[in-house]
């Protein structure tokens, strides 16, 4: 036993890049209380008024159907790939990570142009079966089908991993005293996922409080919404900001209850031993429906709205539009988001060894903190960077970097997620024999941990990449000047109706998200053999 | 297994070299427009020259005509070189640069900006987003914003700057170059391009515009319920209802928006969609700005199920609204600010507005695109843009009916 008191102390390497997150995370809380002392009492009245209270309402309501239906999708997709013998389960891993990659500015249209009340599903059930309108896809049923779509893939990624984590000896003993599969499953399987499903929780619960695209396609009007109407016609950001801080404030709760729910069990293995493969569950019948049950929600998420991207390249091909993109934009897409992705990635790393090995006063605040970016709009972060940029960092304003300021606070958050919980599930011991050997902090961290959670670390980077490449708003107001990306081209063209224009680097945006991601889970050891 | 990881080596080559092929392309093409960009003054001039060939010829099916045009607008085009001749002479030892904050799209005025880079030698750059978030960037940025002109979409976004007095006066040789209606009243933009609102109708569901009412109170006759879509978070939207607020006062204006409200229309989230809705025959009509419909006839053909419907009692339902831009009083490239602005107000630059992005030129003597209803065939409300300033209280009103949060 070796008392590990001195490793309390964080080593600089580690307090200086944590500190440096702190502040810039911390950033746009700054602008919005600069900006919302100046708001009128009307303002605030008005913030505390039954409409907003009601909107306030939705917004929670619309949270909370979005992350039970994700649950109710990735459960099942995530248990069902890891320890069945569902045919093909690695190819269906790779597609149902899929739909993350899809814009949600882009994805609410394909959707609505696709499973709208006379959409192409419509078109289709027209001549069979004589369907002349479908229900509408819109409000709370539409904004929870769409936002479950594309984000059921940050739950299936976050208990993908724990699934495969545990320890088969438990679930094994758990079966020789006479427990039956689903008894095992709740009982045993559940709770040792839970961390990673409150994570994923987390994340999607965060995501829907901030989307805008796929909420106003959906006309179902949430708090976010209502931050970028302020931001529409009339330019009121004293209100923008009280509306924020409102919006800060309940991702503040719901992260101070995650922190409460998530508690402080431990969830590494801590016998002697080495974990095993699980064994494989044979599903016999049931394959027909699950497979079936994998079929739609592919469709459904993917197959749809690339299909419609690749009908409308191919339909302006044939009028004989030309359809061009320049390869600086290509470049800039895949240099900046390259970037953002592995600066956001080595200050995650630090910030969770910091959070979760050196546990402390600041800690505390640190934890939600780094976790307001994903709550945030993306415009009311480049709008706080704006704000701080041409006052105090004139030289970087414009640049490059204080756009990938930007992207880390955005996405710093989805990076820590994940590679925190990689690190929840490695017993501290290995790091403390391999420092009692005489191993300095930085040589456990390059030689022991890092590698250990090498699998986290490559999902956090393709995580970011991916997001990065899709952001919009922020992209927008935070760019240099003549500065343009994937994502700026599809919006510039989609908005203004250049649909054949807008398809090619959308399928492009897509097509570069997935190469990381399926190269790390076709590459991935532990799974499949 | 072996024969899944095989399958996926084949797979991965043929991935990248798409994707390089792809790339490929696309750089070729940027090439071969960079090449083009070189020629642009001349070929774009001799384009605007063809289109209003074509225009023309379409319109009035007489070759005598159309050469009458044709002439007239390669007149215009060596009008515009002559323009910008004299200012690029003495400085052609370096032209400077001009900074653009456009809230305008790039697919829609990166190649009119292009053609005013080539044509004046000036180092153009320019900063794509949305009006409003653009017009936020700028009240944050204060002093030190690097803009010199504010290229908007909408009245709306140059109001908020010209309220912060954060716009410096713009000469009247410039202003005078379009209507009264179309420009600031105390000089702090100008209109560049006009807009019409218009009832965009659904040819899927069978209407024709002779089922549509002559005026937009037509529409809360119970009949319609069901039948309208409209985008009230959309900034035309707003400037439409501001406008129904100066012509016909807030009384008037509160119950149309109760009378249309009672009829269940289905709200959109901008323009696109409810023009999409219409061709798809969601719903039957819409209040939209023109020129989508003609975005979608040139995606989808002439099959696209919806036509647009100027209403003809002379309300804000074929209200005129104009894109506009102003100088920043910060500017540091004053000079080629103005040109910019001139340039934007040239034959050239009108040509091409009405050419390319289906809207109304605002300099006379350009003649619209033949597709378009001729600006004198709408009957437009007699409004000035520049009363369209009290977005606030259209807001406050739409707040109130329960469209807006």
């Amino acid at each position: 036993m070796i008392k590990s008191s001195k490793i309390h102390i964080p080593p600089l390497y580690i307090l200086i890049p944590t500190i440096f997150t702190a502040i810039i995370m911390i950033l746009p809380l700054l602008y919005l209380i600069t900006r919302s002392i100046e708001a009128s009492a009307d303002t605030w009245i008005s913030l505390f008024s039954i409409r907003s209270l009601q909107t306030l309402g939705r917004s929670l309501l619309l949270m909370s159907t979005v992350t039970l239906m994700s649950l109710i999708i990735a459960i099942p997709l995530a248990w069902c790939t890891a320890r069945t013998n569902l045919p093909m389960r690695k190819i269906w891993t790779i597609l149902v990570i899929l739909p993350l990659v899809m814009p949600s500015f882009i994805a609410a249209f394909l959707f609505t142009s696709a499973l709208g009340p006379k959409g192409l599903l419509q078109n289709l059930l027209e001549k069979p079966f004589g369907v002349k309108e479908l229900p509408g896809l819109e409000g709370l049923i539409g904004a929870t089908i769409v936002l479950a779509l594309l984000s059921y893939p940050y739950i299936f990624l976050a208990i993908r991993g724990s699934i495969n984590n545990i320890d088969p000896s438990i679930e094994e003993s758990a079966k020789a005293l006479g427990k039956n599969s689903l008894k095992v499953f709740t009982t045993i399987t559940l709770p040792h996922i839970k961390p990673a499903l409150i994570a994923g929780s987390l994340f999607v619960a965060l995501y829907t409080l901030s989307d805008f695209g796929a909420v106003s396609m959906m006309r179902y009007n949430t708090f976010t919404w209502t931050i970028y109407q302020q931001y529409g016609s009339v330019i009121d950001r004293s209100t923008s900001a009280a509306l924020s801080i409102a919006l800060v404030s309940t991702a503040l709760i719901i992260l101070i209850l995650e922190q409460n729910i998530r508690g402080k069990e431990k969830y590494h293995r801590i016998g002697s031993g080495s974990s095993r493969k699980p064994k494989i569950i044979n599903l016999g019948f049931w394959k027909y429906p699950i497979t079936s049950f994998f079929v739609l929600i592919i469709s459904a998420a993917l197959i749809i709205p690339v299909s419609i991207l690749v009908f409308w390249l191919f339909r302006g091909i044939l009028n004989g539009e030309s359809i061009t993109l320049s390869l600086s934009t290509v470049l800039n897409s895949v240099i900046v988001s390259l970037i953002a992705t592995l600066t956001t990635a080595l200050l995650a790393l630090v910030t969770a060894v910091k959070l979760i090995r050196y546990p402390s006063i600041m800690n505390r605040f640190m934890e939600p903190i780094s976790f307001i970016g994903y709550a945030l709009p993306g415009v009311v972060v480049g709008i706080a960077l704006v704000f701080f940029g041409t006052r105090f960092a004139m030289p970087i304003y414009q640049s490059i970097f204080l756009l990938i300021i930007g992207y880390i606070i955005l996405f710093f958050p989805v990076s820590l997620g994940i590679i925190r919980s990689s690190l929840m599930q490695i017993n501290p011991r290995i790091e403390e024999s391999a420092m009692s050997l005489k191993h300095n902090a930085l040589s456990v961290l390059t030689k022991i941990t890092i590698p250990l959670i090498k699998s986290g670390l490559l999902m956090s980077l393709s995580m970011v990449f991916l997001l990065t490449l899709k952001e919009l708003p922020a992209t927008l107001i935070l760019g240099p000047l003549n500065f343009h990306t994937l994502a700026t081209q599809v919006w510039s063209y989609s908005s203004e109706a250049y649909f054949a224009k807008s398809a090619f680097p959308s399928l492009l945006i897509i097509v570069l998200s997935i190469f990381p991601l399926t190269t790390i889970i076709w590459h991935d050891k532990r799974i499949y053999q | 297994m072996n024969i899944r990881l095989k399958s996926f080596k084949l797979l991965l080559p043929i991935i990248s070299i798409l994707l390089i092929a792809g790339i490929a392309c696309s750089d070729a093409a940027a090439e071969a427009r960079e090449a083009a960009n070189k020629r642009v003054a001349d070929a774009e001039a001799r384009a605007a020259t063809a289109e209003a060939k074509v225009a023309d010829t379409e319109a009035r099916a007489t070759a005598a005509e159309a050469k009458v045009a044709d002439a007239e607008a390669r007149a215009t085009a060596a009008e515009a070189k002559v323009a910008t001749a004299p200012a690029t002479a003495p400085a052609t030892a370096n032209p400077g640069k001009l900074v653009v904050y456009s809230g305008r799209k790039e697919s829609l005025v990166a190649p009119i900006i292009e053609q005013f880079a080539s044509a004046t030698g000036i180092d153009v750059q320019v900063k794509y987003g949305k009006t409003g978030a653009i017009a936020a960037t700028i009240l944050e940025e204060g002093k030190n914003s690097p803009a010199d002109v504010f290229f908007a979409q909408d009245p709306g976004g140059l109001g908020a700057i010209a309220k912060a007095g954060m716009f410096q006066k713009i000469d009247t040789d410039t202003l005078n170059k379009v209507p009264t209606w179309a420009k600031s009243k105390e000089a702090q933009w100008v209109g560049l391009s006009g807009r019409a609102r218009t009832v965009v109708y659904s040819t899927k569901n069978n209407i024709s515009p002779e089922d549509l009412p002559a005026s937009l109170e037509g529409f809360t006759d119970p009949k319609w319920k069901g039948r309208i879509g409209w985008p009230p978070t959309n900034g035309s939207f707003q400037a439409m209802v501001t406008a129904m607020r100066v012509q016909w006062g807030e009384e008037k204006t509160r119950t149309w928006l109760k009378g249309i409200i009672s009829n269940e229309p289905k709200v959109y989230p901008k323009n696109t969609p409810t023009v999409a809705a219409a061709g798809a025959g969601e719903i039957d009509v819409g209040f939209v700005n023109h020129y989508y419909l003609h975005r979608f006839i040139a995606e989808e053909g002439e099959g696209f199920g919806a036509r647009n419907h100027h209403l003809n009692s002379g309300d804000v339902g074929s209200l005129i609204l104009v894109a506009g831009a102003g100088i920043l009083d910060t500017s540091k490239n004053t000079g080629n600010a103005k040109k910019f602005l001139n340039f934007m107000l040239s034959p050239v630059a009108q040509q091409y507005f009405t050419g390319q992005t289906y809207e109304y030129p605002l300099v006379e003597g350009v003649k619209a695109n033949p597709l378009l209803n001729p600006i004198d065939k709408i009957n437009k409300p007699s409004i000035d843009m520049a009363s369209l300033d009290d977005l606030a209280g259209t807001q406050k009103l739409l707040k109130e009916v329960g469209l807006l949060n």
